[in-house]
């Protein structure tokens, strides 16, 4: 979904201890990518960010190890 | 404002009296001025069977009859099913079967089964299904409510 | 964790609510009275696509018994601003225009104005003398019309968000997203056999018995008060606050009893009209709608167009995946456009997929969730072209979707990898069922399989936990109790306590009373309200064992708890000897639990559909249904097997009858029940349920969820039955008798 951003790749790579310095850190590797995913300095509020596959209710502070597979998804909340 | 109409009627075996329109529904004369909100409105126009009441002894969509048709008549309402503080077994049934999900169809189905069942007490699912086709559920798929009826009929076989 | 062994947990108790709701006690939105209440009624568009020009409302106040009537023009006026509702940020006006129209109507049965009366039928009455001067303007009834180029626009101001970018470009289309994974050229390549199919799906409603209801009083005090059947009393304090623009702390929300929901009881309709009336009149008013109100004026879920093209190799391995999903929002923008693609091939491991989805306004009532929003348009797709795949390549196709299930650490189209899942678990226990090799005789008779998929969600919920001195113990929850949840959440309370469930008193409680609490919905409460309660009793629990060590002058490390009894060395209390006692201990003894859990599990589904087609009207008569689950760990069985039959039969009568039969004008031509075809008793036979439980290991007792995903597979398995039944590969939904004999017919020819 941002791959216009990251010039066509799917999955970059990024360091940071929580979900929040990662995007520090892919805004300095893909300027223009932070806006995407952050506004009012808050996670976008469409978006969720899954951490190792698990959807995190801590967003941006969600802590990231040195492995972590990150994604950001669309926030599905309602549903009957 | 209509000028109202006098019904003297009988429900759940209580002899009593009020006022209402000519243009007023029996399931608004219940549920608006009785009090007896335990029938529902689903539909207003007969389609969804929550509104099932009794009216002697025959099951009616209670939307499509006039308050003023009540005169004179014995209705059964699901205020009326317990028998005091015991659960009717078709009541009893539909808890034990977890034949309910959000309960709002069950008033009208438990009312619609007992007319079933103090007709046909051994019917068949397939007589179950017509006898409650036109009762709609939206939660339960009908399997459970089904098979509380027939579980009704035994209990109350098993009493006899 | 599936075979721990549970004391209370897995049973089956009379639920809590139980004698209230078969004597006709149960409270529902409808039922409730307020001393001096005045009804409502609500004046909708009779055109799809109109301004609004002028509205005159004087005739109808001049009505004997009219008391207020209400227009957009109540509302806060002001500049517009993004609010964010969980969703996405979306603009108030958007709120506040589904409440009341201002401007312009959307849809037709779109609320204009609202009265306020002595009787609902003075009301009914004032609203048909409000004189309302109309535009007429042409309208867009489906997505591929609303995307034409040169379609009339909805709003004026809205602009297509490309992959989450605004772009400046004023259209129908709110969003398009792609989703892309691997190369999907080189998995087409790599394919021995390719199927692309197009597919169309109506507009369905959540077709709940119950009509929405709200009854608010604007108190002397400057307080809101509702009292509504919702799915969630905090989203309508949310909602009702914010399109009131008081401070949501003003506002105090009672959930009544509901009569079912699905997702169309998520949205707010009447609460801030009856508020703005109620201010007006100083009097409660209640707003309950009608069934065509339900139809017309409510969110009914997406119709669809929609693509799906597969490729597999000889051997069975799906190497490419497809699939092109346009999506009616209705008026507004929120279609589930995108839970669609994240779950269209959710049940495969496939290494190059890409997914192109459109979220289109159209003028339609504008969208609600409906159970598994968006998978169920999508697995019809997906589903029914995998069943011709399987068959072209000669593979069973239980074994065909076997041989590409997704498992852990299978990634899907959307990113994420997934974690411990129960999709082969479902497969197998399909291939098993005996259902699935049952003989199947006659003439004009065919089986069909399908699978689906929901994430399921988390989100917060909150509980207290009081202990009483005869030993049971109040529960505080505050989850609206759709099917028996109330029973379930107090289920999983007294299994960590070691008391029966009829121990536990729950209620669901008003916004002012329990902690926040997201909606009922998405699969949820059982998983995360039943874990806030699992919380609040371990909170009980240590307290207890504080105070038995008091007794017992020990310290509380200690004392060990099992079964409902208290230890430590030889010395013992039950529940309830200890309960008896905490009034010498230190007084109450009250538990707390708040979550916002993580570690929320997917659920896999799948059905067994036997049909036999009359190929002289088209009639499907389903003879034989088979709905199988991964629910995790079914806290109470009855209940669980309930929302699977639930599901499947609203699933099936979205396959076969279910549809908003559309003028062109926009008129829904049948917005009754008479018409607005829902399965019956008489249509059915018994569903049987197969209940899969791989544990969730990110929950206490393993739960998943169970509500929605039961709903995805039946179209697609139905229609996988009438191809073999009937020799024709429907496309459409719904698959009414006429749309069966016109395949059949084209067929011959």
């Amino acid at each position: 979904m941002l791959r216009e951003v990251t010039g066509g790749r799917s999955v970059v790579e990024a360091s940071g201890a929580t979900v929040r310095e990662v995007i520090e850190d892919l805004e300095r590797q893909w300027p223009g990518i932070r806006e995407r995913l952050i506004e009012d300095g808050r996670l976008r509020s469409n978006l969720s960010v899954a951490v190792d596959g698990e959807i995190s209710p801590l967003g941006l502070r969600e802590a990231v190890a040195a492995s972590s597979e990150v994604h950001f998804v669309a926030a599905i909340k309602g549903g009957g | 404002m209509q000028n109202k109409v006098h019904v003297r009627t009988t429900i759940n075996g209580e002899e009593l009296e009020f006022l209402c329109e000519p243009r007023q529904s029996l399931l608004e004369c219940l549920r608006d001025i009785l009090g007896l909100t335990g029938t529902k409105e689903g539909c207003n126009d007969g389609n969804c069977g929550a509104c099932t009441v009794l009216m002697d002894d025959r099951i009616v969509a209670s939307c499509l009859v006039l308050g003023a048709e009540a005169e004179g008549a014995a209705i059964t309402t699901i205020e009326g099913i317990a028998q005091g503080s015991q659960l009717h077994p078709i009541q009893q049934a539909f808890l034990e079967g977890a034949a309910l999900q959000c309960g709002i169809c069950t008033p009208g189905f438990i009312v619609a089964a007992k007319a079933l069942l103090d007709q046909e007490p051994h019917p068949s699912e397939e007589r179950i299904r017509l006898y409650l086709a036109n009762n709609l559920c939206r939660c339960t798929g009908y399997d459970k409510i089904v098979r509380a009826v027939q579980q009704a009929a035994a209990i109350e076989e098993a009493v006899r | 964790m599936s075979d721990r062994q549970f004391t209370v947990v897995g049973t089956r108790p009379v639920r809590h609510d139980g004698a209230d709701k078969v004597t006709g006690r149960a409270i529902y939105g409808a039922d409730f009275q307020a001393a001096g209440m005045l009804h409502g009624y609500i004046l909708r568009s009779p055109h799809a696509h109109a301004r609004i020009l002028r509205i005159d409302t004087s005739k109808a106040v001049a009505l004997p018994g009219v008391k207020a009537v209400a227009t957009a023009a109540d509302f806060p006026q002001g500049p517009d601003r993004l609010v964010d509702l969980g969703d996405g940020e979306v603009p108030l006006s958007y709120i506040r225009g589904n409440v009341l129209a201002s401007g312009k109507a959307l849809y037709r049965g779109h609320a204009v104005a609202a009265v306020a009366a002595v009787s609902r039928h003075v009301a009914e009455e004032a609203a048909a003398l409000i004189e309302v001067e109309y535009e007429p303007l042409p309208c867009v009834l489906t997505a591929l019309e609303a995307m034409q180029e040169g379609a009339p626009l909805l709003h004026e101001d809205l602009k297509t968000r490309e992959m989450g970018k605004p772009t400046d470009r004023a259209s129908n289309v709110a969003d398009h997203l792609k989703f892309a994974m691997g190369d999907i050229e080189a998995g087409f390549a790599a394919a021995d056999v390719v199927v692309e199919r197009e597919f169309h799906t109506a507009t369905v409603h959540q077709g709940y018995i119950e009509p929405h209801a709200a009854t608010a009083l604007w108190n002397n005090d400057g307080r809101v008060l509702v009292w509504c059947s919702t799915q969630g009393a905090f989203v309508v304090r949310d909602v009702t606050a914010l399109v009131l623009d008081v401070p949501v702390s003003r506002v105090r929300v009672t959930p009544t009893e509901i009569g079912g929901g699905f997702g169309g009881k998520i949205p707010v309709y009447l609460e801030p009209v009856a508020a703005i009336l109620s201010r007006k009149t100083g009097r409660p008013v209640k707003i309950v709608m009608s069934r065509k109100d339900v139809f017309e004026g409510t969110g009914p879920t997406p119709g669809s167009y929609m693509r799906v093209k597969l490729g597999a190799r000889r051997d069975g391995h799906i190497s490419a995946a497809e699939a092109y999903l346009a999506y009616e929002a209705g008026a507004n923008p929120g279609s589930m456009v995108v839970p669609g693609a994240m779950c269209i091939f959710a049940a495969y491991h496939i290494a190059n997929v890409a997914i192109d989805c459109y979220d289109v306004v159209v003028n339609k009532p504008s969208t609600a969730a409906y159970r598994a929003p968006g998978a169920t348009n999508a697995a019809f797709a997906a589903e029914t072209v995998v069943d011709e795949i399987a068959e072209k390549l000669g593979i069973d196709p239980v074994e065909f979707r076997l041989r590409n299930a997704a498992k852990e650490g299978t990634r899907r189209a959307d990113g994420p990898k997934y974690r411990r899942i129960g999709c082969i678990e479902v497969l197998e226990a399909i291939q098993r069922h005996p259902h699935y090799s049952a003989p199947l005789e006659g003439p004009n008779r065919g089986r069909g399989v399908a699978v689906g998929f929901w994430f399921n969600i988390g989100m917060p919920s909150s509980c207290s936990l009081s202990v009483n001195a005869d030993g049971t113990v109040n529960l505080v929850e505050g989850s609206t109790d759709i099917g028996g949840t109330r029973t379930s959440i107090a289920m999983q309370a007294a299994e960590v306590l070691g008391i029966p469930a009829r121990d536990v008193n729950p209620t669901v409680a008003d916004t002012d009373s329990v902690g926040y609490t997201f909606l009922t919905g998405g699969s949820r409460t059982t998983f995360a309200t039943g874990w806030a309660a699992y919380e609040a009793a371990q909170d009980v629990m240590r307290q207890l064992k504080e105070r038995a060590a008091k007794l017992w002058e020990v310290d509380a490390a200690a004392v060990t708890a099992e079964g409902g009894v208290f230890r430590s060395g030889d010395k013992s209390l039950s529940f309830r000897e200890l309960a008896a006692r905490i009034g010498e201990t230190g007084g109450p003894v009250v538990g707390r639990g708040a979550v916002n859990p993580r570690g929320v599990g997917g659920s896999f589904s799948g059905a067994i559909a036997d049909v036999e087609v009359d190929p002289e009207t088209g009639k499907v008569t389903v003879l034989r249904f088979t709905a199988v689950q991964d629910v995790g760990k079914a806290i109470h069985p009855s209940y669980v097997e309930g929302q699977m039959q639930g599901g499947s039969v609203q699933g099936i009568g979205w396959a076969l009858n279910e549809e908003y039969y559309m003028g062109p004008d926009g008129t829904m031509l049948n917005s009754s029940f008479l018409d607005y075809r829902m399965p019956t008793a008489l249509d059915l036979p018994m569903i049987d349920t197969a209940i899969v439980e791989v544990a969730n290991p990110g929950h206490p007792f393993g739960v998943r969820g169970v509500g929605e995903a039961n709903i995805v597979p039946p179209p697609a398995a139905i229609a996988n039955a009438i191809y073999r039944a009937a020799g024709v590969r429907m496309r459409r939904l719904p698959m009414n008798p006429p749309a069966i004999m016109e395949a059949i017919w084209k067929q011959r020819d």
